[in-house]
């Protein structure tokens, strides 16, 4: 006897004693809960390999960040506030919820450590947990039956909404909560009853439970002590074995989700793990074709995501309606795995994924932006995914007609716009450029310290020569021993990698690698932050690499470079971070101190700005690709720099230049928005001693065509 | 089906600065990146779909030197089972009936039911189809854009007609049909896919083998003779529309209405 009731352990109920009739249902439960974390395993030991046990402290690290931490959550404020107090709950009340469960069988049963003045003091903790677990879920259900917020939505090409799923499993919760709390109040009241001091946790739902049961009889706060642990036992049990079929799995999976998680921001992952590149040849095909050549970890995410469609929401295809929602890409994979390794019955190699649950243009649509990977609170990843699913496709052949032209130009020529090799370096040697700045072309006997890797984009296309121009006046003014590869470089190939072609790619890395080497330089600067990813991240054995943005905030710091006032005190200016250079290279404030260092620059920022910043479209092959969709990117990046009432939008990236000067003008802006380059920005800026003949972009050639589009 | 698809390497137009040699008489050849013939691509694709439908294999066959060796390897990276060149000094400066003559001769030597070339090769002049159906005394059509096969004897064919409209025809195997680009979506073939094949040996015949008299081919053969290269002169006769965007735009549609480009 405990108090005024019997432990529920010795209870006797119509059937059983309390121990046995719990005992049961424990072993019941676990069994299942084994048995079907088995099964969702199955697939994962069919995938390809992962090596992802390394570096085990900066995982861990990542463990207390993103996990216990929780630090993607506050993102979204009323959702993440909302999730940390639900998780918080979760945690403090899991030894509670162990114990009571051992309380089933064991009466006497103590946390070790949690007994005495600590158990009260847990107790009391814990009490407020559950409370606060409880309305949120309360607060939650109404979240979404009342004010539905639209990234929840489910678009009808993607099936039926999940709403009342995610309701089912909110009112389960709660009712955990009260059960646990009915189970806690009736005890404290029937201790009450014998005039003992319990449960001072005034305002929780224990307390709520004792207080209205302070004058019920003995034997009716015994039956409810007794209902209140049943329901606790069964709904527990029914949770834990319900959770591994669908979004609340990721309960179980995140903090392994969190913990294998890709370390290395702008990498791809290889081919194959394992595979070296001199072994590819070998194997049967590359890429992923069928569920299960996707790796472990991969199958993870699937199993991990919750369907909180923060990615979606922040995915620019998505946005301007291509047919891509990374939510639907996990959420679609994860309904295959469960439909085809079934709970019972034999699992069963399905038919291939394109086709089948992903369509081609889902797959080309993603500019590999990643926004949804920045977003994610469970650090789902999808570029390597969307890559190894191109990877597939390129390897059946399944490759849109724009594109196939533009990556058999990269073979045969070196760059997606098939133009030729020797009028690469035409930008720089035209003479009446050469007499305001010497560019020289580099090779073995004619070296310099610093390579600059121009690019296809910037070498060929009339408009981006601009930019081209700017870097290399600005390499030149801080007294920088550089130069060019000329018709020696060939396409970076970033993009041709992202693309899925990847033996393309291998190909231009080996002639550019060998290139760079020839040329002696012991470091390289770009301006086109793709090729700065594919040097920094794709390419091994070539010197440090540094996007100009960079170069030119170390230069000013050094005194180097001087900038002179703006002109034009009408502009503001707003800076927009390009993908390649932000988010995957985390380069966000040296663009910001170059604008900041210009006296009298006037400059806002984008609500989207920073790691949440707005693809404008895509660089690279994505210029060739013609997508399905209802509105450019850039139109829609143009509207936010108008809505942060800037009127010069900066970029730092051609291809940013490129895609946001054609959306001026779709947006029917043009005369009230402008695009200039960082570089051209910079070059315009500079205080030099004597004025080169003729200022910034003076010398440009007006393009009458650019290449790509 | 046994398909036949005769195929040519091109200089590729997308990807090359097409200029005047020197003399005049040719185009400069120095620094041109090459491909294959656009519509043969289609062709070639057209026959890896019918086969897939209906079973049998694809061969291609091209007349030319080593350097051609490619584009057949190209092809049969796409799934074409054979890869055939016909060589011999002796096909030097062939005209397209010469060339015509050439396939004819390797065509007899198989079992044929379905010979496909491009529409026309970029080089070329859209002659060597129609010549060898004559010379094989087969049914001809061109400018395919749809084949459909009847119980493996017979094909249902649409010909583009002018003004985008369509003929359906019917005709009976083995015969000699000229694809049209667009009547498919080819597949893409990367290096990957080229290496793969590096090591299928290509046939390779000459005028021996092909059982052909060497005063029936090549330059003393050639009944056309090509005479001279020239650069067309950029015509005036644009006209440049200057008034706002609504004006241009109205302006523009006007034009396009009057013109015959709308309907």
């Amino acid at each position: 006897m405990v108090g005024g009731i019997q432990s529920v352990s010795q209870l006797t109920s119509w059937l059983a004693q309390g121990r046995t009739l719990f005992f049961t249902i424990h072993i019941l439960g676990i069994t299942c809960f084994a048995y079907i974390v088995a099964r969702r395993l199955a697939p994962l030991v069919r995938a390809e390999r992962d090596p992802r046990f390394d570096r085990l402290f900066e995982r861990a690290g990542r463990v207390l960040k993103f996990w216990l931490g929780q630090w993607k959550h506050p993102r979204y404020k009323t959702a993440g506030i909302l999730h940390v107090l639900i998780f918080s709950g979760f945690i403090l009340l899991a030894l509670r919820a162990f114990t009571v469960l051992i309380v089933g069988v064991s009466p006497n049963f103590a946390m070790p450590g949690l007994s005495g003045e600590a158990g009260r003091v847990y107790e009391t903790v814990t009490d407020y947990a559950a409370t606060v677990v409880f309305l949120c879920m309360i607060f939650a259900i109404v979240r979404r039956l009342v004010f539905k917020p639209a990234r929840y939505a489910v678009p009808a090409r993607y099936g039926k909404a999940h709403t009342a799923d995610a309701v089912f499993l909110l009112v389960l919760i709660a009712i955990l909560m009260v059960a646990d709390s009915l189970f806690e109040g009736a005890k404290a009241a029937a201790y009450a009853q014998e005039g003992a001091v319990t449960l001072a946790t005034v305002g929780s739902l224990p307390w709520l439970f004792k207080t209205a049961l302070a004058s019920g009889s003995a034997a009716t706060i015994g039956r409810l002590y007794f209902a209140g642990y049943l329901l606790h036992e069964i709904t527990f049990y029914f949770l834990l074995c319900y959770r591994p079929f669908g979004i609340q799995f990721h309960v179980e999976t995140s903090l392994f989700n969190v913990y294998f998680a890709k370390l290395d921001k702008g990498t791809l992952k290889p081919v194959r793990w394992g595979v070296t590149d001199d072994h590819l040849d070998q194997l049967k095909y590359f890429g992923v074709k069928r569920f299960e050549d996707f790796t472990w970890k991969h199958m993870l995410d699937f199993y991990s995501c919750a369907d909180c469609g923060r990615c979606s929401d922040n995915c620019p295809a998505n946005a301007v309606g291509r047919p891509l929602s990374p939510r639907f890409l996990s959420i679609k994979a994860r309904d295959y795995a469960f439909r085809h390794y079934p709970m019972l019955g034999r699992s069963s190699d399905g038919q291939p994924l394109i086709g089948a649950i992903y369509s081609e243009d889902e797959i080309w649509s993603c500019t590999t932006c990643g926004a949804c990977e920045e977003e994610c609170p469970l650090l789902v990843e999808y570029i390597d995914k969307i890559v190894d699913l191109r990877r597939g496709m390129v390897e059946d052949g399944n490759v849109p007609q724009s594109l196939q032209k533009a990556l058999k130009a990269s073979e045969s020529r070196g760059n997606p716009y098939g133009k030729m090799e020797k009028k690469r370096g035409d930008w720089a040697n035209a003479r009446s450029f050469q007499q305001i700045c010497q560019v020289r072309t580099l090779d073995k006997k004619n070296g310099a310290n610093t390579l600059f890797f121009v690019d296809s984009i910037t070498s060929y296309d009339e408009r981006m020569q601009s930019i081209g121009r700017a870097t290399a006046k600005i390499l030149e003014h801080a007294g920088e021993d550089f130069g060019i590869l000329g018709g020696m470089e060939k396409d970076s190939g970033h993009e041709v990698r992202r693309f899925g072609e990847e033996t393309l790619f291998a190909a231009v890395r080996e002639h550019n690698a060998n290139a760079i080497k020839a040329s002696g330089a012991t470091r390289i600067v770009t301006a086109d932050p793709h090729a700065y990813n594919a040097l920094k991240h794709d390419y091994t054995g070539v010197p440090p690499v540094e996007h100009i943005s960079q170069f030119i905030a170390r230069e000013l710091n050094s005194g180097k470079i001087k900038f002179k006032p703006i002109e034009n005190s009408g502009k503001v200016y707003a800076y927009h971070d390009p993908c390649y250079l932000g988010r995957h290279n985390l380069v966000y404030d040296e663009p910001r101190a170059v604008l900041d260092a210009i006296p009298g620059l006037k400059r806002v920022e984008m609500k989207r700005s920073r790691d949440r910043s707005f693809c404008c479209g895509g660089g690279g092959l994505m210029m060739f690709y013609e997508p399905k969709e209802e509105q450019r990117m850039g139109v829609k990046r143009v509207q936010m720099a108008a809505e942060a009432g800037a009127n010069v939008i900066v970029t730092a990236c051609p291809f940013c230049m490129a895609n946001i000067e054609d959306a001026i003008k779709v947006a029917g802006l043009e005369g009230e928005m402008a695009a200039i380059d960082l570089a051209e920005l910079a070059d315009q800026q500079i205080v030099r001693q004597s004025p080169p003949a003729e200022p910034g972009r003076a010398i440009e050639i007006q393009p009458e065509f650019v290449v790509g589009r | 089906m046994e398909i036949l698809v005769c195929v040519r390497r091109v200089p590729d137009t997308s990807e090359n600065e097409i200029s005047l040699n020197r003399a005049g008489n040719d185009i400069e050849r120095d620094e041109l990146v090459y491909s294959i013939n656009e519509a043969d691509n289609y062709a070639v694709e057209e026959a890896l779909q019918i086969v897939a439908k209906a079973g049998g294999n694809v061969t291609v066959v091209t007349v030319g030197g080593e350097d051609d060796e490619e584009v057949l390897r190209r092809e049969m990276a796409m799934g074409a089972k054979q890869g055939v060149l016909l060589t011999d000094s002796s096909f030097d400066g062939s005209d397209g009936r010469c060339i015509a003559a050439i396939l004819k001769a390797f065509v007899q030597m198989g079992n044929y039911d379905l010979i496909l070339t491009g529409v026309q090769a970029e080089d070329g002049a859209a002659q060597v189809g129609g010549m060898l159906a004559a010379m094989l005394d087969y049914p001809f059509a061109s400018v395919v854009n749809g084949i459909e096969v009847l119980d493996d004897r017979k094909l249902v064919i649409s010909r583009e007609v002018e003004g985008g409209n369509k003929e359906i025809n019917e005709t009976d195997l083995p015969c000699v049909l000229s694809i049209q680009t667009g009547i498919n979506e080819p597949r893409y073939v990367g290096m990957r896919g080229i290496r793969a094949v590096a090591s299928v040996p290509i046939q390779t015949y000459g005028a021996e083998e092909l059982r052909l008299d060497a005063g029936h081919v090549g330059a003393a053969a050639a009944k056309v003779k090509r005479l001279d290269y020239f650069v067309a002169e950029v015509g005036g006769g644009a006209e440049m529309l200057d008034g706002d965007r609504e004006q241009n735009v109205e302006k523009l549609v006007e034009l396009l209405a009057a013109k015959g480009g709308l309907k």
